[in-house]
């Protein structure tokens, strides 16, 4: 059958056409001049200004969200792999009672609606003096990273022969020693593949962050994109290119790891 | 007889170390997420409205959640939810499965699939909502402009204007942001599928209709009900993507139970509605997961172990 | 080198499966005892007690003179060889034979030597600088055997060590372990499900069912005298055919009863209608090259009891044809309806 050949190609086209259309669209944007943007539209370029761009850096202090992002994105990644792997790795090999239910625990506390724990978090946070922080932002985000690193490490852990410890332990390791001899180096690519799931989630944030920030000075990228306003009218070509600009890090992380990240999302949803 | 008991001390041993590397990221998980919901449940209990202290913080009961009952914005926002989340879930998952199907048969250009898949997914959810917006803005934004090209259209529609219009953008931008993860959850169940499984049923005589029926179907289950969960519980909780689209409008229209939530408890300054108002969103959600395990998770722990 | 003894050795697992019933066993330094048994007899557990790598919930396990039973398996001073080998997939061959000796601290000189022997031993010196992906199963085993031997450990464990490998390869390793431990004169215990296997390696066998043990004694033993009808059936390829008592009346032992004979292949044969032991028609004849099998069905009909008998290859046979069959009187087995053997003492179930 000649359709089955030809098949494929055509679904993956228009899915590449549907996913990247909208990026391409704002791309476009993102260098016409305000002038022109809802002038009758062309699909192709021509006239391209960096006058967006520019104001970006130049008015709106764009590089101060990015800081931001990054330093909350990161610091959080950062802490939860490395708290994580240890419980993750308890949760995988250890034996003790109550682990399904530790684990079961952790997993619910993933799907909680954020909404539902804004308010407390807001007074907690205000209590301690932390709104508009750095902590006062990374603090929140563990909600939804922990059990996300958890999840994610407890699958690659137990992907793991468990052969691999035992033989360690015989030849002469301690249980911790073995982690470390013989887990910690065959998990780098799962520890990779979650820091960058953890780093993309806690960059894309936008609700918590909207409600413990104040000002722009700690403001992420998200909700500073979110309030851009302008003086007299939306000013979409800077939207635009602010929105290029955030998709820009994570768009080049999943690039370069594609198979791993799939690997690592997949891997533990269809199998368990 | 000898045979003291061993096993005890052992075992309590390994306990021990267990819970030792296991307490950092319970203890942070308890502070940051049980504690608070603890306390909004507590909250939802009182009168507590931040713009009129004098009042205090007296207990009042069940009272909030009756007034939300009552609330026709509460009603209307359930209805959104509800609504948004039935149309987005359905159609990412017929177009995932379908999307997953074709793309089943081995190629060329896997990378680049999984490129087109991830993109969209990897932006921050009020990046695409924005997108999504510039692309319906106006009467001359390109959807406008390509409707009225294809004759489709004699004028330009102002998408955001009316209820009924401004789901268009949101469900499309919620679809193209989520089902290219959908198809690839799919495609990862799809491609365990044992294909002898397939040759057998095409020896006996089984048309590709019946094959899909009896030997897809069933096998991909499992991986559609983990779509399933996550895409609804997801759904339910939407709150980016309308803030930044529609920001809840036209008026109300648009508002889902996050984003009225949100406004009753940071912008109206009512804790205590607004607590009962979460705690709602809460147990819907909850109450969702539940009914999903317990309905479908024989399933999913079957082949968990 | 050291002995090694179970006392009373139980496991109970929380869901309330017994592994093992109160092992009893004693194995004196140096020999090579093989456990075996079909799957799930808790031969794998009994080893994995042994190793440290579970713990039992009764009784005493020694090494040596050591009380070993809480010790962890890091400090038992034993050397195991996985069924999947084990080998670590990150370091290359000279580091994963050096792997237990740097754990114990040893210096570097002693390392360096154990590790030369252990290659030299086993021909590994060309892949000392490779990683055990790069490596065919074959050397892989080699390996997770010199990752033993280079400990120099007091018990060296094996858990079906060979059963990745393909046949041939399966009994040139085979012969090459007998080897091994001649020379090593070392204390062995091998898990296997491959009687074959249990019969040509071990000095001593222990045949295990449902974590009791049925009996242990050498291979020659086990064969010629089964404490029961388990055991008879196991040991022994092809194996051993069970015959209602009453189809032989006239060869009957005294006291009588509901008995069971036990007759293995190699001892029935195969001769002309009325001049043997039973008449019997022929089902099926396999050809095995050395030797034929001979499928049988007792008494004039298709029907009757199945019996298997082993004959010269040359023997003129077709299926569809009445044969009589012979059994060699000095080498029936009888059993009682406890599946007891009636010449030995009674054995536990």
């Amino acid at each position: 059958m000649s359709r089955r050949g030809w098949w494929p190609s055509v679904v993956l086209g228009l899915l590449v056409v549907a996913s990247a259309f909208p990026l391409y669209w704002a791309l476009l944007a993102s260098f016409t001049p305000e002038a022109r943007l809802f002038q009758g539209p062309s699909l192709l370029p021509s006239d391209l200004v960096l006058e967006h761009y520019r104001a970006l850096f130049t008015q709106r202090n764009f590089w101060i969200p990015i800081r931001n992002s990054l330093i909350v994105a990161g610091s959080t990644t950062a802490f939860c792999v490395a708290v994580g792997a240890l419980c993750a790795y308890a949760l995988a090999r250890l034996e003790f009672r109550g682990k399904s239910l530790l684990l079961g625990f952790i997993l619910a506390v993933g799907m909680f609606p954020q909404i539902s724990v804004v308010s407390p978090l807001y007074m907690l946070l205000r209590s301690l003096h932390l709104i508009n922080t750095y902590p006062g932002l990374v603090l929140p985000y563990l909600t939804f990273a922990m059990p996300l690193t958890v999840w994610l490490l407890v699958g690659f852990f137990r992907q793991l022969p468990a052969e691999l410890e035992e033989a360690a332990m015989v030849d002469g390791a301690s249980r911790l020693r073995a982690f470390w001899e013989v887990i910690v180096p065959l998990a780098v690519p799962g520890l990779a593949t979650t820091a960058i799931l953890t780093f993309v989630y806690s960059w894309n944030e936008f609700l918590f962050a909207l409600s413990f920030t104040l000002g722009p000075d700690r403001q992420t990228v998200p909700v500073a994109i979110a309030l851009f306003r302008g003086m007299y009218q939306v000013p979409w070509g800077q939207i635009l290119a602010a929105a290029v600009i955030a998709t820009l890090p994570v768009t080049l992380l999943v690039l370069a790891f594609q198979r791993r990240i799939v690997q690592g999302l997949t891997a533990g949803a269809v199998k368990g | 007889m000898p045979g003291a008991e061993p096993t005890g001390s052992v075992e309590r041993k390994e306990a021990r170390l267990a819970w030792g590397l296991a307490l950092p990221a319970v203890s942070t998980i308890l502070l940051v997420a049980l504690f608070p919901l603890a306390w909004t449940f507590w909250e939802s209990l009182h009168l507590h409205d931040l713009r009129m202290p004098w009042l205090e913080r007296p207990f009042i009961g069940l009272a909030n959640y009756l007034e939300a009952f009552g609330d026709p914005r509460f009603r209307g926002s359930l209805l959104h939810t509800v609504f948004f989340a039935a149309t987005s879930v359905t159609l990412e998952l017929v177009i995932g499965l379908w999307l997953a199907l074709s793309l089943n048969r081995a190629f060329r250009g896997r990378g680049l699939v999984r490129a087109a898949v991830l993109v969209p997914w990897a932006i921050p959810t009020v990046v695409s909502a924005l997108l999504w917006r510039f692309m319906f803005e106006g009467q001359t934004g390109i959807v406008n402009a390509a409707l009225m090209d294809a004759g489709l259209l004699r004028e330009p529609v102002v998408w955001f204007i009316q209820p009924n219009t401004a789901w268009v953008p949101v469900i499309l931008a919620d679809v193209w942001k989520t089902t290219p993860f959908v198809a690839l959850l799919l495609l990862a169940g799809l491609q365990n599928i044992d294909s002898s499984l397939y040759e057998a049923a095409r020896i006996d005589g089984a048309s590709a209709w019946r094959q899909f029926r009896h030997v897809t179907l069933p096998l991909l289950k499992p991986a559609i009900l983990v779509a399933l969960i996550f895409r609804t519980l997801d759904a339910f909780r939407v709150f980016d993507l309308i803030y930044a689209l529609t920001g809840g409008g036209p008026g109300t229209s648009t508002e889902p139970i996050a984003l009225y939530t949100f406004n009753t408890l940071l912008q109206n300054l009512q804790f205590g509605y607004g607590s009962a108002l979460s705690v709602i969103v809460f147990l819907v959600t909850f109450g969702l997961a539940l009914v999903y395990i317990r309905f479908l998770g024989a399933e999913l722990l079957g082949t968990r172990r | 080198m050291a002995s090694v003894q179970l006392e009373q050795v139980r496991k109970v697992y929380p869901n309330g499966h017994i592994a093992a019933h109160g092992l009893d066993l004693e194995i004196p330094d140096g020999e090579f005892m093989v456990l075996v048994g079909p799957s799930g007899c808790g031969k794998s557990t009994a080893l994995r007690m042994i190793a440290g790598l579970e713990t039992p919930t009764g009784g005493r396990i020694l090494i040596g003179d050591r009380d070993v039973t809480t010790v962890p398996p890091q400090d038992r001073d034993i050397a195991m060889v996985f069924q999947s080998y084990a080998l670590y997939p990150h370091m290359t061959v000279r580091e994963n034979l050096a792997f237990g000796l740097r754990m114990r601290g040893a210096r570097q000189e002693t390392i360096d030597r154990r590790v030369e022997e252990a290659s030299r031993a086993l021909a590994l010196e060309p892949m000392l600088g490779r990683k055990p992906a790069q490596l065919s199963g074959g050397q892989r085993q080699r390996v997770a055997l010199g990752r033993a031997i280079v400990r120099e450990p007091k018990v060296f464990l094996f858990d079906e060590p060979l059963s990745n490998l393909d046949a041939k390869l399966r009994v040139e390793t085979r012969a090459e372990l007998a080897r091994l431990h001649r020379r090593l004169g070392a204390t062995v215990i091998y898990v296997t499900h491959d009687q074959e296997e249990a019969m040509t390696l071990g000095s001593r066998v222990a045949v295990m069912r449902d974590g009791y043990l049925q009996q242990v004694a050498p291979p020659m033993e086990l064969y010629r005298r089964p404490a029961n009808q388990f055991v008879a059936g196991f040991v022994g390829s092809p194996a051993m055919n069970f015959l209602p008592g009453q189809l032989v009346s006239g060869l009957l032992p005294t006291p009588g009863g509901e008995l069971t004979l036990g007759i293995r292949p190699h001892d029935v044969e195969v001769v002309t209608p009325g001049a043997g032991t039973l008449d019997a028609w022929v089902d099926v004849v396999e050809p095995r090259g050395s030797e034929l099998l001979v499928y049988l069905r007792l008494g004039g009909n298709h029907a009757g009891p199945e019996l298997r008998a082993v004959t010269p290859p040359d023997l003129a046979i077709e299926p569809e044809r009445l044969v009589g069959v012979r059994f060699d009187r000095e080498r029936l087995h009888w059993f009682d309806e406890e599946g007891g053997s009636v010449d030995f003492p009674r054995t536990l179930p």
